[in-house]
């Protein structure tokens, strides 16, 4: 156990310790890599209220990090919600109706190479600045991973439970509803937690254009000023949060898939 | 239909009673509750046509164990499926109670070989799935899952999914969603066969008290010869390609039937003699498929 967490620590130790080193000797400037010590120190003081903080709530207001934690939370909540929520009924139409998939493949196949990055200009003509071009940017980052794993997934539904299905009485909509989603799930949730990955993404780079808050802004904000320390400090911070994420909807996947033989443990 | 089912059941009882004593009585056609007459079934574009099934004649009972028999490629899961309503016939007659099949239905129960369980519910949802959908108040759909666990022995498997389950488990779970819509026929493609030999005896002898206890109509497809002599209250052979019905042969001996008795080894021979013929066609036939252009 302890020989496992030695093994396991010794590399990102000996990595700090050596940066340490160099930066206490000066071998690099701080504006280029500031030192961990450093780093660190500007982390809390990023997560420590501003003002003197009456109570916890006060606390959560007046924290810079977490208020931005907040602010990128929110868009990637909206921007997720709304990109799943349209691609998942359309996931399921396209892949049960073959006429509605002929329709719609071809300027899905066509719009699904370009990155969401590319739509910066017309989303800042569209919507202004703001958060409206942050969630729409963000929502077509989320759209085409659960799209694409829908379909897969209702295609790879197998026909022996829609038969078993039918011959119990179900009607369409009892299969769409209790067959084809609940069997389409290990597809459609592997296509939401990319989805997910996208959206966090597209969320740094949108705050870097269009808003002033979040962890992306603030780290293109701390750069401006030179504070390497906060950009790192703020880098963390959103791997902490990225972390914190595919955590989260790993449990959750475990939790709705644990009929699925896939998740034996 | 409440008359009707009652008269179904008195219909039932006269007809098993027939079948205690090892005897079948020549049909009316009221008695007939599956008939088929003249069924065809092709397969595939014009030109590459398979001819899985050719002029099918045969009427079922009430209250009848029918078991199809044959070897691979010879239609009987085909035939099955056309009774289920999943594939109809390219031609003829195929009728339950005098209505012509048109498509899937819960009067005609099926139980598939690969168990076909919903692995995302427990074994008490998917035995209330078919209840659920008819729309049963649940207090009812309750007692009747509690019922039927009980029945088949799955009490304490109740929240299980079914990925906890071995084959034979999940083949009681399969029957007993099937008998929850209390269905008069039963369709079974080969339901034992990935079972192994104890475990197949087990739900073999299962399945015959749940025949006689609720009187249900089996019609039981099955390449073992054994399997359809120990089961079946009448034997229907089917040729390779195109299934036609070779032999149609009534099982007179008396319930429970001992393998080993020298009766019931006589008739298994007599079976294997046919069945064998057919699997030759069958074997050569996959040897040698290209010579036939």
């Amino acid at each position: 156990m302890l020989a496992r967490l030695f093994r396991n620590l010794a590399v990102p130790v000996i990595v700090l310790l050596l940066w340490q080193l160099l930066s206490n000797a000066h071998v690099v400037r701080p504006e280029i890599l500031p030192s961990p010590t450093a780093i660190a120190a500007r982390w809390i003081e990023y997560l420590l209220p501003q003002e003197p903080a009456a109570g916890f709530l006060d606390w959560l207001q007046s924290s810079e990090l977490l208020s931005d934690l907040f602010a990128s939370l929110r868009r990637v909540v909206l921007g997720f919600g709304l990109g799943a929520g349209l691609a998942l009924p359309l996931g399921l139409l396209m892949g049960t109706d073959k006429r509605v998939e002929a329709l719609l493949d071809p300027i899905f196949q066509f719009l699904r190479p370009i990155p969401p990055i590319a739509y910066i200009p017309l989303a800042i003509l569209w919507f202004g600045l703001g958060d409206p071009p942050a969630v729409f940017l963000i929502s077509i980052g989320a759209f085409f991973p659960v799209l694409i794993n829908t379909i897969a997934g209702v295609r790879s539904v197998d026909s022996i439970y829609v038969r078993a299905a039918l011959n119990l009485g179900a009607d369409r909509m009892t299969l769409f509803r209790r067959v084809i989603l609940p069997a389409a799930t290990p597809y459609i949730l592997t296509g939401a937690r990319i989805g997910i990955g996208t959206a966090f993404i597209v969320v740094i780079v949108a705050e870097m254009i269009a808003v002033n808050s979040g962890l992306g802004y603030r780290i293109l904000e701390a750069r401006e000023y030179l504070w390497s320390d906060k950009v790192i400090a703020g880098m963390i911070t959103i791997g902490l949060l990225g972390l914190a994420i595919d955590v989260g909807v790993n449990r959750l996947n475990g939790y709705l898939l644990r009929w699925h033989r896939g998740l034996e443990h | 239909m409440p008359s009707h089912f009652t008269e179904e059941i008195m219909l039932s009882s006269v007809n098993s009673a027939a079948h205690a004593v090892g005897n079948i009585n020549p049909a009316s056609d009221a008695d007939v509750h599956i008939h088929v007459k003249q069924v065809d079934k092709v397969f595939g574009k014009r030109g590459a046509e398979v001819v899985a099934l050719k002029g099918i004649d045969l009427d079922i009972r009430q209250g009848e164990f029918v078991c199809l028999l044959g070897p691979s490629g010879c239609g009987k899961s085909t035939l099955l499926n056309a009774m289920a309503g999943f594939s109809l016939p390219s031609a003829g007659k195929l009728e339950v109670d005098g209505k012509p099949v048109s498509g899937p239905g819960p009067d005609r129960g099926m139980v598939f070989q690969e168990y076909a369980l919903f692995p995302w519910m427990t074994v008490e949802r998917n035995v209330a799935f078919g209840l659920e959908i008819r729309g049963e108040p649940p207090a009812q759909i309750d007692g009747t899952v509690s019922m039927l666990l009980d029945l088949l022995g799955l009490k304490e498997f109740r929240k299980r999914f079914p990925k906890d389950l071995s084959g034979g488990m999940r083949q009681r779970v399969a029957i007993a969603r099937v008998l929850a819509l209390d269905p008069p026929i039963m369709l079974m493609d080969e339901p034992f066969g990935a079972l192994d030999a104890l475990t197949r005896r087990s739900l073999q002898d299962e399945l015959l008290r749940i025949w006689k206890q609720m009187n249900k109509t089996i019609v039981f497809v099955t390449h073992s010869i054994e399997e359809a002599v120990y089961l079946g209250s009448r034997v229907v052979v089917l040729t390779y390609r195109p299934g036609t019905i070779k032999q149609d042969l009534p099982i007179d001996l008396p319930y429970p039937r001992d393998s080993n008795a020298p009766e019931f080894n006589v008739i298994k021979k007599n079976l294997a003699t046919l069945v064998h013929a057919e699997h030759e066609r069958f074997a050569n036939d996959e040897r040698g498929g290209l010579t036939l252009d």
